[in-house]
């Protein structure tokens, strides 16, 4: 029983080393076979020579480059807030989010990152998914004022990057936003 | 060390074939001893089992120091269900049943023994062998011998904690698994996240990934080979798979916007996604991993995320916005299936997780301004609240179906917590510093 269990087990191992060595040779094409598993009783055994490193992964850096972008009157300002549970731009954030549509519309070389944020409280997914909502938000706004959809990209952090610590109603307020974040280089080619 | 698989593969003398039950522990380096989770219980059962673990004798030079009776005490104790006797209160040591004086055990009221010894064999490998009695009965209910590399020994000792529970519980014991969670550094300015992997008690924790952008939602492959993730590394989400003994990994979805919420299939073959695409919608989807093939099975313009398999791969539960507040649903992967609403007692409930035996549905519920794990019977309907935070999230379960663990707050940080699904035991696994976030409870090892 014993035997079949882990004959079972190095079967699942070398299928899925195969599912994962085809689905590199997806985006990678010039590498055609699957890569061969890794042996378990190698890896296992290299466990004990045992570097920190062993099943750690350094995540790369990011690689695109923030700039300072445009200072001039209300383009300083580059954090729009929301209400709980809620994507629509309020108060201020209207006209600071009028002032970066314009200044996009008027420098098409120019390009910007819309972070998404949540507060804390809720799931931590869903949370991801109402940041996006809140950066889209702010895109359709850039867009109604001329901005091409070249210029802006967004991403969600949700509730993990808080501006502000703390567990109470002036933090999450901090927290519940989208930053606006220029970035250097020519706009994006156009999405296919 | 040598490894315990190669052992594995070779026949095991015809004697010992049926007793043994052979270790895969991996020998992990420990990552630095702050990142290890310390134990502090929090509930139990008003009244616990009595039972002695006593000092397990220990031939073995080579068995890294490692007090199996104390492990075996620990998780027993720790589960809420048992109340250990202290060492200074033994009125002896065996090792082994025929060696134990049934009544003397019953006087310092023991209702069940554990007695064992370590010992090595030839070739390095070491053998963890014990006995469990019933003091009142005198009575041998367990005799069992693990065998592994001498790295292996605690997983040996939660093996036997495993077997001990199971005997006396009826319930089979969850103690030789592992669990995967994000650390991440208090300070609010440059924080760092860290991707761990411990064994169930806290201990051995060891480096899976570390970044100073977020990474979320380890989720365990069935074989508790492989963790997908969610990391933000490139300063948007990707979804990686990654091989957790050698840190071999892939990427597997880096589409345009939201790249989120992974979960395996039960076989293993697939793994269900969030995926927002440029405009910004985020649906459910599955993604074959052998094929690439990418199929929608959500389309709407509410937030569709957190999906969670049927044990019986044919439905996902996922939370989903579309009524106005988040609720949890159910869809057949099916062609032109409708999303079915399961949940409808609060007005915010969400992260599914369904229990392995697909009965129950784990949940974050929003109840009196708190958010609270909650437990929702799939065929009555019937929500009982199992947690008292304010925060409480991420709720996973052990793969016995017993105990949840998710995460909640004490005070100002962030802390893994358990609660077992009739409510009555709970223990805090707290890091010597910073926080501890969305733990995944990995399966039964092989």
């Amino acid at each position: 029983m014993v035997q079949q269990r882990s004959v079972r087990r190095v079967m699942g191992v070398l299928w899925m080393a195969a599912v994962l060595g085809l689905s590199s040779c997806a985006s990678k094409p010039e590498k055609p076979a699957p890569e061969p598993a890794p042996p378990p009783a190698a890896n296992a055994g290299a466990a004990g020579a045992g570097a920190s490193s062993l099943g750690a992964t350094t995540a790369a850096t990011a690689t695109e480059q923030e700039v300072a972008g445009p200072q001039a009157g209300l383009l300083v300002q580059r954090l729009v807030y929301f209400d709980f549970d809620n994507s629509e731009i309020k108060g201020e954030g209207i006209t600071v989010v009028a002032a970066h549509g314009k200044y996009l519309a008027a420098n098409h070389d120019t390009r910007v990152r819309l972070e998404g944020h949540t507060d804390e409280r809720g799931s931590r997914e869903y949370n991801i998914g109402l940041g996006e909502r809140r950066a889209q938000a702010v895109r359709r706004a850039l867009l109604l004022q001329g901005a091409a959809d070249s210029q802006i990209s967004t991403v969600s952090y949700g509730e993990e990057r808080p501006a502000m610590p703390g567990h109470d109603e002036e933090a999450w307020a901090k927290n519940r936003r989208v930053e606006i974040v220029y970035l250097a280089g020519a706009p994006a080619p156009p999405k296919p | 060390m040598r490894s315990s698989h190669a052992s594995r593969l070779t026949a095991p003398p015809r004697a010992v074939r049926h007793l043994t039950a052979v270790l895969t522990l991996l020998a992990l380096v420990p990552a630095a001893a702050r990142a290890e989770l310390q134990i502090e219980i929090t509930s139990g059962v008003r009244d616990p089992v009595p039972i002695a673990v006593a000092p397990f004798a220990s031939a073995a030079a080579d068995d890294k120091g490692v007090d199996v009776a104390e492990v075996v005490q620990h998780d027993l104790e720790g589960s809420g269900r048992f109340r250990a006797v202290p060492r200074e209160r033994m009125p002896a040591t065996p090792t082994r049943a025929e060696q134990v004086d049934a009544l003397s055990w019953k006087g310092v009221g023991s209702d069940y023994l554990v007695v064992g010894r370590v010992t090595t064999l030839d070739g390095g490998n070491l053998a963890v062998d014990f006995d469990l009695m019933n003091v009142l009965t005198g009575e041998r209910l367990a005799r069992q011998r693990f065998v592994g590399a001498p790295g292996a020994v605690r997983n040996a000792a939660h093996r036997v904690s495993d077997v001990v529970y199971q005997k006396i519980l009826g319930i089979r014991g969850a103690f030789a698994t592992r669990i995967a969670y994000v650390a991440v550094d208090a300070e609010a300015t440059a924080k760092h996240y860290q991707l761990f992997v411990a064994d169930s008690d806290g201990v051995n924790a060891h480096l899976i990934l570390e970044s100073r952008f977020p990474i979320m939602s380890p989720a365990w492959s069935p074989d508790g080979q492989w963790l997908a993730y969610v990391s933000f590394e490139s300063k948007h989400s990707a979804v990686y798979v990654q091989l957790v003994r050698s840190g071999e990994r892939r990427q597997v979805s880096a589409r345009a916007g939201i790249n989120a919420a992974p979960a395996w299939s039960p076989d293993g073959h697939k793994l269900a996604l969030t995926l927002g695409g440029s405009g910004g919608n985020p649906d459910i989807y599955v993604l074959d991993l052998t094929s690439q093939e990418l199929a929608r099975i959500t389309d709407d313009p509410a937030i569709d995320t957190e999906p969670d398999w049927a044990p019986d791969g044919r439905s996902l539960y996922f939370t989903s916005d579309r009524a106005g507040s988040p609720q949890i649903y159910q869809i057949a992967l099916q062609p032109g299936a409708h999303p079915k609403r399961i949940t409808f007692g609060a007005n915010y409930n969400a992260r599914p997780r369904v229990s392995p035996d697909g009965s129950q549905l784990a949940m974050v519920t929003f109840v009196n301004g708190d958010y609270r794990i909650a437990l929702q019977d799939l065929s009555s309907g019937a929500v009982r609240v199992l947690s008292h935070g304010r925060l409480d999230e991420s709720p996973s379960f052990a793969p016995n179906g017993a105990t949840l663990i998710y995460s909640e707050r004490e005070g100002e940080r962030g802390v893994l917590a358990t609660v077992s699904t009739d409510g009555l035991t709970g223990l805090r696994l707290k890091p010597a510093a910073g926080e501890a976030q969305e733990p995944a409870w990995g399966p039964f090892g092989p």
